[in-house]
This record gives C-alpha cells, structure tokens and sequence, in this order.
C-alpha cells in the first residue's frame, strides 16, 4: 500500500519546525506505525538525509513512550489505542498522514517527534505514592481491600504516563494523570494516611509544571490507552477540597 | 577461582545468618557513601530507593526518557511467593524445589531456596505500596496457577502485573528523589565500567540527548540492566532492551555466566511478515484455560471451526497428561516448534499453533473468562485484528527471557569487587529455565531484600572514594569517544536494524530452540564474517548529540560479540538441559538429557586480553534435594 507522510521536522527545541512530506509505497497493512517510521528511516539513512526521530519501545502498548500525534489524533485514530498499537490496515490505501508532536506548553519538543515529559514525573515525586520503606510492611492478607475497590484502584492504576490525556486537552491540563494516581491511592486504606498532603503538594506541582486547568470536556477520558475515567478528576478535586 | 560465597549451615538457615554476621555501616556513615545503580526496572528501582531509605547517595542512571518505561512494564502474568493462602500444600521448600527442577537442576541450590523464602515478605512490602493485586469478594488476596507446579502460587494484577510492580518501586524511587538522597540521571546510557585496583568503582555514561560523556565516580555499582534476549531481533522485548551495560563490565573483567540459556516464551503472537519488529507476548496465565492444538493431519489448511474434535492433536495434554497445557516453558516452546516443523503449523504463514478459549467459554461462560482475560483478549485484538472469544488464538515461541547473565556469588556481587548484579543481567536462580512469575520475582527480592544487605556489608570495608584525577578520567572518556566516532566515520550502506535482523536469523536458525554441533559451528562461521562486515558496511548518520542510529549501532557492536560467546557456549555445552537443547542429548522419547557426570556445573567465561575466552567451572552442588531426572509427564 502507499501513503504520503507530512512530519514535523525540528532539529531541537529552540529551532523552528515545519512538515515535510515523504512518499512512501511498498507498505503492509500489518505495519504497525513505528515499524512504517523504522522504514522510511532505512530510506532516509541510505539516502544520506536524517532520520526521523521518534521513540517507541516496548511496542505493545504499556511504556507509555511512543506517541505522537496522526492527522490530529492524539496516539492513533482508534480509539484507546497507543500510536504502536496503531497499524496501517487502520488507514487506506493512497491516505495522506499528518504526523505530529503532542503540542503542550510543559512537554518541550527535543527533536521531530520526540517530547520531554519529565514533568509527570515530578508530579510524582510530590507525593504519588505510599511512603513505606523497605522492610515495614504488614502481612500483605491483613489489609483487607473489597473486590470491587481493588478493582477501581487498578482502573485508576492502569495509566501508563503516556501523556495523551495532556495532548488532546485544550488547556493542556494534567487533570487525569494527576488524579488517577491520587484516586488510586486514595481507594486503598494503606493510602489515606497520606492523602491530605499527597493531593496538595501534587496538584500544586502540576501547576508550577505549567499545565492548564481542568475545564471537564472528558476529551481526556476519550483517548486514554487505558480508559481511565474522568471520575478520578473528580475525586482528585474532592480530596483537594477535603484537604 | 571461582568463589560463590555461600554460607555454611543448613539450608533454611543460610541467610537469616548471612543477615545476623554481615557487617554494618551507622546511620551517620552512610551518607559518606555512594553507590551508581544502573536501570531502573523492578531490580535497580527496587535497590536505589531502598538503599537511598538506609541513608546512602545514590545515583540512578537510565537510558529512558523516565525511569517507569522500563521492561518490567511488559511483564503480564504475575508474580510467584509461597504464601500458601490456598491451602493446596505450598510452603518455601515445594517452591524451592519447583524453582530448581523447573532450571533442569543447574541453578544454585542456596540462591533459589532464598528467593523463595523472601517471596513472602515481597508481597508484603508491594501491598503496602499500594499494589492492586487481584482480591477476592471477601477482601483476601486472590491467586492463580503458572507453568511447571501444581499449586496456585501465582499473585496477580490483571495482565499487567510487571507495570504495577514497577509503578510500586518506581514511587518509592521518586520519593527519594524528593527526599534528595536519590539524583536521577534520565537519558544516560552506560558506556563502560570503571575498575581501580581490581574494583568496580564507577561508570562511564552518555548522555544521550547532548552526546556528553562523562565518568562517574562511586563507592559501589550495581547493574540493573535486564535481559538480552532482543540479540534474537524478533523477541518479546522492548526495542532498546540491550547486553551493553553488561557486555562493557564484561569486557572490564566481569565474568559471564551460561549465556546461551535463553528461554523461548510458548505463548507469543506469531510473526507475520518480514517488516516485523518485535512479538507480542500472551501471559502465560492463559494456559490456566486455553487449551492447545493443531491439527492432526499435517498441511490442514481449513480454518480452525471446520476441523472436527477427532482431527486436532491436544499435544500438550497428550504428552504430559499430569501438566498438560500447564507444562514449563522449554518443554512447551519446544513441542509447538516439533508440531511446527513436521507441517503441522497454523496460521497465514503456517508457523503458530492454536491456543483454543472454546472448551472454558463453555464451561465457565463468556463473562467468568472476559473477566479472568478480558484485557489480554482486547490486546490480542488490537494487535491481530482478530477476536479470540471468536477463534483460537493464534501463538508461537519467541526469544524471552536471558536465564544467563553477568556471574555472581550468593551477595549478588561479580568476581570484580564492588560490581553488583540483579535481576534478569545476573545468572543464578533460574537454571536452564526459568519458570513463570518468577522473574518479577527475582527482580523484586535482589532489589529490595538482597542487595541492600549485602552492598553494606561490601561497603563497610571500604573507604568512601574521591573523584579521579582529571588525567585518569580524560582517557577512559576518550577512548570511548572513539570507539562511537569510530563507528559514525565506517559510513557504508547498511544500517544498524539491517545486521540486526541478519544476527537475530542466525541465531534463531542455528541457536534457537534447538542446537546441533554442525549447525553451531556454521554459525560461528556466519557470525564472524558479519561481525568483520559490521566494521566495512555500517551506516550511521553523523551527529554527535540526539542519534538514535548511534545508540543502536554502539549496541549491537556490542551484540555481535556477545552472540559469539553465546554460540561457544552451545557447543560447549554437550548435553541438553531445559531451555538448551542438543539434538545429540535426548532421550528415545525427544526430552531433554542431562550429562550431571560432566556438566553438573554453570559455565563461566572469563574474556582474555585478545578477546578470547576462558572457561571456568562452578560446580553445582546439590545438599538438599536430590537430582533426578525432571518429567512433567
């Protein structure tokens, strides 16, 4: 099959970008996105022109390193997928493809397709997750969590630090990132100790990281790789408003 | 020479005394050391964060852009600890023994009997994490069944078991970090190890975003670095998982342990075409369920629905009525390549088997298996296209899992003073064969049980180190600056993927699943001339900072002499044991057959000055339980 590729191009964060276009034929509709990428760099490289760069790494959806941006879908124009999950029997033969960098004011370009998203882990680092050290636990069967809030706190647990939900969100808001991990902990009776000062330091973190507000268009929710529910925002704001 | 350290006393007892007699370093002390560990999967997560609690600085290096992308995400099925909440007669011994006769017994008996022994206070520590393991209605933690054992042992977080574990030690990472005793260094690949007077007292890393190298100085270093099963190109790693950390330290000294005992995973989606990167892996724990077939007649072309009960051949089963479809990795990846290679094959390119959900769909109803599977199921689709609850799954072996790795004693630590080793990049508890759920496990227990104790116990007899002298630091730094540029001035008309396809060919033809003498020595042929064409034909673009051809033309530099070793190893080896098999060595019914009077012992390579390699032997001593010959029938 054959497609025309527009990617942007852009040496390194100061530079200015621009789309440049790349005709591709001889393509499998078993291809997933990456490994269509992996082949116009072959080409590239023998031709003595640079390589796109892009990163990808476990290939099956669960690093959370790979996405970009398709014809202004963020990762992949299925839905909840991740862009490697992506193939191109998705798309049709002779398709034009807009391939892009997520655009967030707190997730620096570095080079074409390739972001910083290091904020989500300061986030993190600000109070996502349970401060027991080595060597303190309990007998694991004497916290006893029902079925059903187990279940829930592995949905919230399930983000992968992809970044979509950011990308698609008009404000740039790391609403559900953030509030999926504090709901996750939150559910779990090892996690209230903490939870108080766990939702204020990680909200304030996310704004000094300059993400945007959350003004609840659940657009996030839509493109998840993981379907992680907006309902986490919510809990996110009560906790907050609690702490 | 060889030395493993193991301590004396009965066996149940060996290292609650090695933690009663080790030495120790007060409070006030330890912050004067600083301890370099490298990766940040479950093994080096778990490590930093938990010396960085006991008060020690520590540096975390990582190539990844975060330190939560590393493999263990992909990890699926679960984890194994012999907690006996099911009351079906588990307890640390019957994980022991499970552990070492699942390695075809060339695994080190006091090792093993310690990860099993630890397992218990593992899922302990993750719970308290926060860890979302799967529960009962009444709030109890919930288990399954893996490959090779009889008991349900195995503790799970849906399909994504490895993810949550790591989300576990990567936040307990980053609040040390917070805390400030942790300095993350993201995007920064090992480049070589640097040895003073014998002793591993830091490395030298790239940044990989500028191209800056620089040498990094400590008291300590540990290699997380994980497995190296993608020298096969296709195989159920991610596409940066790599051997250079490990082959560098390697080349400083370090001594490498068995490197051809690569586990081929049963239940991995099966290639469909040549442009393929990588195969998917299907968590073991489907074959609590699934039940494997293909059909009798060899060349059955009709599509899986059409062919009746009476013409499928249940291999698995039918060979090893008391495992069946649960039966250990080597034993099933080997028959479904048998039932492959006599035509039996299914699939577009006739080179999978069935993995069939019909018979407990069934039985327990779509809903119980959606719920057990569903996500699994959701992933196979949006990989294949296809519907499993529709049609059997489609599966095949692919290179998995390195049960070989750096050598280390029982205190994790390498023949070179002041290397530690953990996780899938050292050798030791898995034998020949590592069974399912084991290997978070093992990353876990060296990560945060393990290594903790003993790098005290190292680094209490050791003076805190001072940086280099600049001179020293300026000619490690050089030489391997040239050693990348090298590689960018070779300019010829092959790229880095292109040899690594051809490597990844050779191997899984000549050094698969099944080995012979005549086709090993062919590939060792094979794997000289494309390692002598690697050095006229490479192309990398120029650019010294940003390059992501650079990093993979230094990694597979360093593959193509691993897969050399790798090679030696096989022939070497005159027996088949677990994930190796001879064609020589087997029984009149096609099992693997040991040789214990020869090669009860773990190979052990030292490189010499020419690149050439020595053999050592560690003799396997087996005190506790008896070797005997391993059947799942």
């Amino acid at each position: 099959m054959k497609l025309t590729l527009h990617i942007w191009r852009q040496e390194n964060q100061k530079s200015k970008g621009r789309f440049e276009t790349y005709e591709l034929s001889g393509l499998d509709p078993q291809m997933s996105v990456p490994e269509m990428l992996d082949f116009l760099n072959e080409k590239l490289i023998k031709d003595g022109k640079d390589p796109i760069a892009f990163e990808s790494d476990c290939r099956e959806g669960i690093c959370g390193q790979c996405g970009f941006v398709i014809n202004g879908h963020i990762q992949s124009p299925e839905k909840h997928a991740t862009t490697c999950q992506t193939h191109l029997r998705s798309f049709n033969d002779g398709d034009e493809l807009f391939l892009e960098p997520f655009r967030a004011a707190a997730f620096p370009i570095k080079k074409d397709l390739c972001i910083d998203r290091t904020a989500l882990d300061r986030i993190i680092a600000k109070g996502g997750y349970i401060g027991v050290n080595t060597g303190q636990a309990p007998e694991a069967n004497s916290i006893l969590i029902g079925h059903y809030t187990a279940e829930s706190a592995f949905d919230a647990a399930a983000c992968i630090g992809c970044g979509a939900c950011v990308a698609v969100c008009k404000n740039a808001s790391a609403a559900l990132f953030t509030g999926a991990k504090i709901s996750h902990l939150a559910m779990l009776p090892q996690g209230k100790m903490e939870a108080k000062n766990r939702v204020k330091s990680m909200v304030a973190q996310m704004d000094q990281e300059g993400f945007g507000s959350c003004t609840f268009t659940g657009a996030c929710q839509e493109v998840c790789p993981q379907s992680i529910s907006v309902a986490n925002i919510v809990t996110m704001n009560r906790e907050f408003w609690k702490s | 020479m060889i030395d493993s350290k193991i301590p004396p006393g009965p066996i149940q007892e060996k290292w609650t005394q090695y933690k009663a007699s080790c030495r120790l370093i007060n409070p006030a002390n330890r912050r004067k050391y600083r301890v370099i560990v490298v990766g940040t999967g479950l093994a080096g997560s778990s490590c930093a964060a938990s010396l960085s609690e006991l008060g020690f600085q520590v540096e975390v290096f990582t190539f990844h852009e975060s330190p939560r992308r590393a493999h263990s995400v992909a990890a699926q099925g679960g984890i194994n600890a012999a907690k006996d909440y099911k009351n079906d007669g588990d307890s640390i011994w019957r994980m022991f023994y499970d552990t070492v006769k699942g390695g075809d017994f060339r695994s080190r008996e006091a090792n093993v009997y310690r990860m099993a022994e630890c397992s218990l206070a593992l899922i302990d520590q993750a719970v308290a994490q926060g860890v979302p393991f799967a529960r009962e209605y009444s709030g109890y933690l919930s288990n399954r069944s893996f490959g090779g054992v009889q008991v349900s042992r195995t503790f799970y977080a849906r399909g994504q078991t490895g993810q949550q574990l790591l989300q576990g030690a990567y936040q307990a990472l980053m609040r040390q970090s917070q805390i400030g005793n942790v300095r993350l260094h993201t995007r920064h690949e090992m480049m070589d190890l640097w040895v003073e007077e014998g002793k591993a007292k830091g490395i030298v890393a790239r940044n990989l975003d500028t191209g800056e190298i620089k040498l990094h100085v400590a008291d300590a270093v540990v290699l997380a670095t994980g497995g190296y099963g993608k020298i096969y190109y296709l195989s159920t790693l991610a596409m940066n998982c790599n051997a250079s950390a490990i082959w560098r330290a390697h080349k400083q000294g370090a001594f490498f342990a068995a490197p051809s005992w690569t586990q081929f995973h049963p239940t991995s989606l099966p290639q469909m075409g040549d442009y393929q990167s990588k195969l998917t892996l299907m968590s073991e724990s489907l074959r609590n369920d699934g039940r494997i077939w293909v059909p009798i007649k060899s060349g059955d072309n009709r599509p899986p629905h059409e062919i009746p009960e009476e013409e499928r051949d249940y291999y698995l089963e039918r060979k090893y009525p008391s495992y069946g479809n649960l039966a250990p990795r080597d034993i099933s990846s080997r028959a479904a390549k048998e039932q492959i290679d006599n035509g039996h094959g299914v699939g577009p390119m006739n080179n999978a088997v069935y993995l069939d959900f019909k018979d407990a769909i069934n039985r327990d109803g779509k809903t119980a298996i959606e719920k057990r599977y569903g996500n699994l199921f959701y992933m196979y689709k949006k990989i294949t296209g296809m519907d499993a609850f529709k049609e059997p799954m489609l599966i095949s072996p692919s290179a998995h899992f390195s049960m070989g790795g750096l050598w280390v004693d029982y205190e994790l630590m390498s023949n070179l003073e002041g290397l530690f080793v953990l996780g899938e990049a050292n050798f030791a508890d898995h034998g020949a064969n590592r069974l399912g759920a084991n290997s978070l496990l093992q990353a876990c227990v060296d990560g945060y049980f393990i290594s903790p104790h003993t790098i005290m116990n190292y680094l209490a007899g050791e003076k805190p180190i001072e940086d280099p002298k600049p001179e020293l630091s300026h000619e490690i730094i050089d030489t391997n600056q040239k050693r990348l540029d090298n590689l960018l001035a070779i300019q010829g008309n092959k790229t880095a993927e292109e040899f690594h396809k051809e490597l990844g060919k050779i191997l899984y033809n000549k050094c698969g699943l099944i080995r012979e003498k005549q086709t090993l020595l062919k590939a060792k042929t094979e794997l000289k001339n494309l390692r002598d064409s690697f050095y006229k034909e490479l192309l990398v673009p120029k650019g010294s900072s940003l390059n992501f051809e650079l990093e993979k033309a230094a990694r597979m530099e360093d593959y193509l002499e691993l897969a050399q070793l790798i090679v030696e190893d096989a022939l070497q080896r005159e027996e088949s044991c677990g994930a190796h098999f001879r064609a020589e060595h087997q029984t009149p019914d096609g099992e693997a057959k040991r040789n214990d009077n020869e090669f009860q012992f773990v190979s052990v390579w030292e490189i010499l000055e020419n690149g050439n390699h020595n053999l050592h032997k560690e003799h396997l001593d087996f005190e506790s339980i008896k070797v005997s010959e391993r059947s799942y029938k």
